[in-house]
């Protein structure tokens, strides 16, 4: 890295005063002494581990349940600035859902020449199962998640699409409920946007996209790998603040054309399945055949339209890396208008040109797998040792196409606290985005991530990354 | 309900009433071990039998020494019926229901794990042991508070209570079948101290050494003990009380599925052996085979509720 790089700071911006979003925050923070708050951050811990609000690690059996690091500093975003998020992350979320209609009917992007073909058809992410289904409401992706990262007071990317099974949502709201517990006196004080509703927006939006066929309260049901999954937390806690069912695979059965699930009063079918497993799994006589977490067979009730799968399968090819480059093309060819939010700009390493590029700058790239996720199987060139970079330049020549690589973007950064006190670390943002037929919700703020360690610039939790509670200022 | 989640309810309630079934027994055991010299092994071999755990715990130890025995009946990880492993089943099982829970009951679900685990994480000496116990019935007496005073009464309450009841009653009865010997009137001589000791042992392995001590003013004859942990449906622990509660569950959810399962017929028959009774007659008929065809009769019940409601495939 030459020079120091500048990173701009949510609180201070590139001065030393508090920005504006941050002026109250810090008139409180003066008054507190940092030994009261590391007390309360103790607090939030304790509060965490009697809550639950654990994930599993694969392949650790020892600290089978973990606790995400939690930091009590909040990340604070302007109503303004907010707004200007909301249209930009509407805008996509619609291209997105235009896109997969298109992609899996007549196709007219590619009629256009705008992607290329070989991208959607030799993609593993795009499930010929799909081609002429209409999901119920023609709604695609239910739930997305959207990773923004901030690199300046008026600049914000798009890192990635989330739109198979975006996860974290949890942590957001229980971040919020710890916060308010801890205090209580910040909240009276500053007016934040409330997140507490989005259980009960997601069962309305979920339940609005049933099948035409349902008749009355549709029934909702969370899918789960089970109880050793990563994220079962998550699914637990969804379907308890939905009052929904928490189903596994082998709950579920194919009964008379419908899905149905093995109660104390026996099969009920479900009308809304809201499922946190991969397409591959998901149907054992349609996809991968050895797979013990789903339902065989759903896959022909689902085209049947008897049931509706949130989200659908085959949205992957929406968030795939390498469609991700084609996505300001997407967005002009579906609403007409340019992009409200940026794109990082992205070498396609399937490319020549771009892979030499790569190659010559991988000290200074992120270098990232199309199909990747969880930041297992990336490159932060930067940070990277010379073994890692010599390692990663063969796995680079050996298959290409598997990568894309991008600048290394100065990611803003939020003040975590730490043993001697308030320290930056970087951070992006998740806000969470809910699709049905006629309406797109976004909750205010979403999950800010952030890399405890000093420099770092992964905020993944599964590499060590923590989280802070969100706040959208009311205007 | 899904099925799997009325079995995971009905599970969670079973071992968290057994972890203090057994902090129960083991107090029982410790209290003998001070007030008589010689315990030693034969009591701690009958609450390891009480417990079902004396042929394992044969198969791991040669002689049942008081520290051996606290220590596999408490802490020991191979030992599923030990207060760690049945506690750790308990949470399990409230992990895979959380979302049929109230956040009061999880809390004190899985506080009362991570308190165990980190109690239970070294062996406990003998002076601490009191206290350990008695963290034990005080995290499953939350557990029961938090149920109680937070849960919806539908079936989910349903299936949590017949679990702890079915267990409760079969907890009660194999106290009384490892012990059957000292209530019958052709035991040893009547009112010699030994005796006096062993009624105690029963008694309070069932908290019930206070409540008989205040029915009977101080009166204590083996049958009467026998009577009140079969027939008397005043104290909680008694297999008639159990059975009662059983069936009023069973009720409720005849009123709420409206339908009779053949688990309501088999609860119905074995109420039947227990009321209209009198304990002169039990012992007459033969208290041991009583006792036998109760904890068979219990265990059958508990399989046909698992059935009826559809637990597993």
């Amino acid at each position: 890295m030459g020079g120091t790089p500048i990173f701009f700071d949510e609180m201070r911006g590139d001065g030393e005063s508090a920005r504006q979003p941050y002026a109250e925050y810090c008139a409180w923070l003066e008054s507190v002494k940092t030994s009261e708050l590391q007390k309360k951050s103790r607090e939030a811990e304790t509060f965490f581990r009697r809550t639950g609000i654990t994930f599993n690690v694969y392949g650790d059996k020892d600290a089978d349940e973990r606790l995400i690091p939690f930091d009590l500093v909040p990340r604070i975003i302007d109503g303004k600035e907010w707004r200007l998020l909301v249209r930009g992350i509407e805008q996509r979320v619609k291209a997105i859902n235009a896109f997969l209609h298109d992609i899996y009917h007549r196709q007219e992007i590619l009629r256009a020449g705008r992607i290329p073909e070989h991208l959607i058809a030799q993609n593993e992410a795009f499930l010929p199962e799909m081609i002429g289904v209409t999901p119920p409401g023609g709604v695609y992706t239910h739930i997305v998640g959207v990773d923004l990262v901030r690199t300046g007071a008026n600049e914000f990317y798009v890192l990635e699409d989330n739109a198979r099974t975006p996860s974290g949502v949890s942590y957001m709201l229980e971040n919020r409920e710890t916060m308010l517990k801890m205090f209580p006196e910040l909240f009276s004080r500053i007016k934040v946007q409330p997140i507490s509703n989005y259980p009960t927006l997601l069962r309305r939006s979920l339940g609005k996209c049933a099948p035409t066929r349902c008749e009355g309260r549709p029934t909702v049901a969370v899918l789960t790998p089970g109880l050793h999954n990563s994220a079962y937390f998550e699914h637990a806690f969804l379907a308890d603040q939905m009052g929904a069912e928490l189903v596994e695979g082998h709950d579920l059965r194919v009964v008379d054309g419908r899905v149905a699930m093995r109660t104390t009063q026996g099969y009920q079918p479900v009308d809304v399945l809201y499922r946190r497993i991969d397409d591959e799994y998901i149907d054992p006589l349609n996809f991968n055949r050895s797979s013990m977490l789903g339902v065989p067979g759903i896959m022909d009730v689902y085209r049947s339209g008897g049931i509706t799968l949130a989200n659908a399968p085959g949205t992957g090819i929406a968030d795939d890396k390498a469609i991700y480059s084609y996505m300001p093309d997407i967005i002009e060819f579906y609403t007409g208008q340019t992009a409200i939010l940026k794109n990082v700009p992205t070498y396609r390493c399937s490319e020549a040109d771009s892979l030499k590029y790569v190659l010559e700058n991988l000290h200074e790239l992120v270098v990232k797998e199309v199909h990747g996720s969880g930041g297992y199987g990336m490159l932060v060139g930067p940070a990277a040792s010379k073994r890692e970079l010599a390692a990663f330049r063969a796995k680079l020549i050996a298959k290409p196409s598997n990568y894309i690589a991008q600048p290394t973007l100065a990611l803003s950064t939020v003040p975590i606290l730490t043993r001697s006190g308030l320290a930056p670390r970087h951070v992006d943002l998740r806000p969470y985005v809910l699709v049905s037929p006629d309406n797109i919700d976004i909750t205010p703020g979403g999950l800010t991530r952030v890399a405890m360690k000093a420099g770092s610039l992964v905020v993944n939790s599964s590499q060590g990354g923590g989280t802070k509670d969100t706040w959208v200022l009311e205007e | 309900m899904l099925g799997k989640t009325a079995g995971g309810l009905f599970w969670l309630s079973r071992y968290l009433e057994r972890s203090e079934n057994t902090a129960r027994l083991v107090e029982a055991g410790f209290r003998m071990a001070l007030t008589r010299a010689a315990a030693g092994e034969d009591e701690w071999a009958s609450v390891l039998t009480t417990v079902g755990c004396l042929k394992a715990y044969r198969d791991k130890h040669e002689t049942v020494a008081p520290n051996t025995a606290v220590d596999y009946l408490l802490r020991d990880k191979t030992n599923p019926m030990s207060v760690y492993s049945v506690m750790q089943l308990a949470r399990d099982n409230a992990r895979a229901t959380r979302t049929a829970l109230t956040r009061e009951v999880w809390e004190a679900v899985n506080d009362g794990w991570m308190v165990l685990k980190e109690m239970l994480r070294r062996p406990v000496p003998q002076t601490d042991l009191p206290h350990v116990l008695a963290t034990v019935r005080q995290q499953s007496a939350l557990v029961r508070g938090a149920l109680q005073g937070t849960m919806l009464r539908n079936d989910i309450f349903s299936f949590s209570r017949i679990g702890a009841l079915i267990e409760r009653a079969d907890n009660t009865a194999r106290i009384l079948d490892v012990k059957y010997y000292v209530l019958l009137p052709t035991g040893a001589p009547v009112g010699s101290s030994l005796d006096n000791v062993q009624w105690e042992m029963i008694l309070r392995s069932a908290s019930a050494d206070r409540s008989f001590h205040w029915l009977n003013a101080g009166n204590v004859n083996p049958k009467a003990i026998a009577e009140f942990l079969i027939l008397d449906s005043r104290m909680p622990r008694s297999l008639a009380f159990c059975y009662d509660e059983v069936i009023t569950c069973l009720r409720e959810l005849e009123i709420e599925y409206g339908d009779r399962r053949p688990s309501h017929d088999l609860a119905a028959k074995l109420e039947a052996r227990l009321t209209g009774r009198t304990i002169e007659n039990i012992i007459e008929l033969g208290l041991h085979e009583f006792i036998r065809e109760f904890i068979k009769a219990n265990a059958a019940l508990a399989s046909q509720v698992e059935q009826d409601y559809r637990f597993y495939e």
